[in-house]
């Protein structure tokens, strides 16, 4: 039955014509020309979208959404020593960020000290350089980890540096159950995207297990793990990839921490996701509340998680470092301020805003302030912030995130069939899949059927908007070098290796290794012997190369 | 000449970023060219002694790190201690004007930066593989 109004529109549209052959998402999803009222929603819409805060969750995981609480805007910094990194922190707090985010060097990321041979020309230059105690001291010198949550992106090292964490908090009188924040520690996505790995996936998701259940019982404001779509997304994959493999990854981490005998809702709370928050817009948003229906229904259904906030997914987001330009940079603002607005009208906890310089260097400080405004603009100005979800039930937003659950699922079911995630990386199905968007991504730009403003079309001379950058000095190895060597030479080594021998120990009986850990850093042990016997231990994973 | 031309494409030190190495193998691939991919966390060594084992025409080295400055020297100098300066080496990621200048005075043929189209790079390859024989 259709209306007059609905054929005079049909017969209007069709004479106006469209402007490309066709319109699709990130995701290849087609787009129709008009959403429209879609009775099989409407007739669902309780057990579908709900209340805010109430399961499924759909339209977020608070009652009230911003207007009780705004989302921690939680920039992502570290260069340099420890010092450096704690002076930037500084700077941020006084410029109205609510929470830290940490960014770690590439040897503290790959398990080296700053010593290592591996470490060479790499240590302070993407990231804050870390492997002791005493530097985790320095990093957060003059801040109370009780009120200030702190996140730190970190994964195949991850065990020594969280063991530092609450050994500092222990040094300071802290109780650990009042140290909030989150550590990244998502290892499958490494083996998918981001490619940082020491051993093995089996040894590795049993150390991720380790810090879930010891946080479950030590540090309950804790989030153990951050399971992340960010870097499956920035490799290439689409929308639905990211929340397919993402899901999957924390359906993996629960299952093998309920194989060890811990009760869902004992956990599951400190279970946080991280997505990307990418350039199409609606798809991005139809991603959040769609990630959070599907998850809902996973915990309920799949494990039996009867507690809410076993069942809510909790995320924090970034603006997609992969959408920024190397040319034209200041129209970067643009694209961070778009997907910003969009990681927000997705109901997000904290958010990441890019600086404009990211494609380029390190960011530097005026870059970063811009970044922050954004968020705090989109928090303040716009009024986005002041209602709850309020695209619920646009014919548009309902339908994709439909579209989008439904992909996703498909993809999931695949997994499952595959017999998990560790078979699936094994045989390279995520990391080819993503590959092959990529791959697609690419062609369709050079094919001229995606358009990257100042890439592809709108070209100039890129001098028009030549920026400042931040240099890392060449002086921060050498001193780093020196500052470790004598950090090795005051320590106790009889208590440091006594110390090694038992986390040795604990690799092999399989006993929970953070509270040998704890222990261990606080007499000395660094980042990187730990890591050392990881790779004696479990043996070292290598790149199968996939193309 | 009918002989498909050579490629490795190589990824060297901790840099784990990936995308643009694979992109770039699997479009040189499709044109028709054989492509050896090293996978992740090489050494300098290890990509030289491959280039030579499996007898490449080029080398192209995707780095995103900003340790392109020590990578590419290594490699062009273990290939002349090796008696293989014929392999012409190229690379692609985020390098700073001031430093693809200074890399050319090396002996890097070529860097594509970013927004480079794949298309641009094969044929650069081409003319530059028919210009050698």
């Amino acid at each position: 039955m259709t209306s007059e109004k609905r054929k005079n529109w049909e017969t209007t549209s069709k004479s106006d014509g469209e402007r490309k052959t066709f319109f699709k998402t990130l995701s290849d999803i087609d787009i129709p020309t008009l959403a429209e009222e879609n009775s099989q929603l409407s007739s669902k819409n309780e057990d579908k979208l709900g209340y805010p805060g109430q399961y499924p969750f759909t339209r977020g995981v608070r009652a009230n959404g911003y207007r009780s609480r705004l989302w921690t805007m939680r920039q992502f910094a570290g260069y340099g020593d420890p010092d450096d990194t704690n002076k930037r922190f500084h700077f941020l707090l006084t410029q109205g960020q609510t929470g830290l985010s940490t960014a770690f060097d590439m040897p503290s990321l790959m398990g080296y000290d700053p010593n290592h041979p591996l470490s060479e020309g790499e240590v302070g230059r993407e990231g804050v350089s870390l492997a002791t105690i005493e530097d985790m001291e320095r990093l957060f010198k003059g801040i109370d980890l009780t009120k200030v949550t702190t996140s730190m992106t970190i994964n195949c090292s991850a065990s020594p540096v969280l063991a530092m964490y609450f050994a500092l908090g222990k040094r300071r009188g802290y109780s650990l159950n009042n140290m909030g924040g989150t550590i990244q520690n998502d290892i499958l996505k490494e083996y998918i995207a981001q490619k940082e790995w020491i051993c093995p996936p089996a040894p590795a998701v049993r150390i991720v297990c380790d810090m879930i259940e010891y946080c479950s019982i030590n540090a309950k404001r804790f989030n153990p793990v951050s399971i992340s779509g960010y870097h499956i997304r920035e490799a290439g994959a689409t929308a639905v990839q990211e929340l397919a493999f993402t899901l999957y990854n924390g359906i993996t981490y629960a299952e093998e921490c309920v194989k060890r005998g811990l009760h869902i809702d004992s956990f599951a709370a400190g279970l946080s996701f991280f997505w990307d928050v990418h350039n199409d817009f609606f798809e991005e948003i139809a991603k959040f509340r769609a990630g959070r229906r599907m998850w809902a229904k996973f915990m309920k259904e799949r494990f039996g998680a009867l507690e809410p906030r076993s069942q809510m997914l909790r995320t924090h987001a970034q603006t997609a470092g992969v959408s920024l330009t190397a040319q034209q940079p200041l129209n970067n603002i643009a694209r961070v301020a778009l997907q910003a607005a969009a990681a927000v009208l997705g109901g997000t906890q904290s958010l990441h805003t890019n600086a404009m310089d990211e494609t380029l260097s390190l960011p530097t400080e005026n870059a970063v302030r811009v970044a922050l405004r954004t968020q705090q603009i989109i928090a303040h100005e716009t009024g986005i912030a002041d209602t709850v979800d309020p695209l619920a039930g646009s014919y548009y937003v309902e339908w994709l995130t439909d579209q989008v659950e439904a992909q996703a699922l498909d993809l999931i079911d695949k997994l499952d069939k595959m017999g998990g995630m560790v078979r699936a990386i094994d045989i390279g199905f995520p990391q080819k899949e993503i590959s092959e968007s990529a791959y697609q991504f690419q062609m369709e730009l050079e094919a001229g059927n995606r358009t990257i403003v100042g890439v592809t079309d709108f070209k100039e001379d890129t001098d028009s908007q030549k920026i400042p950058l931040h240099k890392v000095s060449l002086e921060v190895e050498k001193n780093r070098i020196e500052e470790f060597n004598a950090f090795l030479k005051q320590r106790s080594e009889t208590k440091a290796q006594e110390m090694l021998g038992l986390v040795r120990q604990a690799c092999i009986n399989e006993t929970n290794l953070m509270n040998i850990l704890v222990d261990a850093v606080e007499s000395g042990v660094t980042l990187g012997e730990v890591c050392k016997i990881y790779r004696e231990v479990f043996g070292e994973y290598r790149d199968p190369g996939f193309v | 000449m009918t002989r498909p031309i050579k490629i490795l494409v190589a990824k060297i030190g901790l840099d784990g970023h990936d995308r643009g190495a694979k992109v770039i193998a699997r479009a040189l691939r499709d044109a028709g060219m054989e492509v050896v991919y090293t996978g992740l966390h090489q050494t300098a060594d290890s990509v030289v002694n491959s280039a030579i084992q499996e007898d490449v025409d080029f080398i192209g080295i995707s780095i995103l790190s900003g340790a392109h400055m020590t990578v590419f020297p290594k490699v062009l100098n273990l290939l002349k201690e090796k008696r293989a300066s014929d392999i012409v080496v190229f690379g692609g990621g985020i390098i700073p004007d001031e430093d693809i200048s200074e890399l050319g005075k090396l002996g890097v043929k070529k860097i594509f930066t970013p927004g480079a189209a794949t298309t641009e790079c094969i044929e650069w390859i081409k003319q530059e593989f028919s210009s050698e024989d």
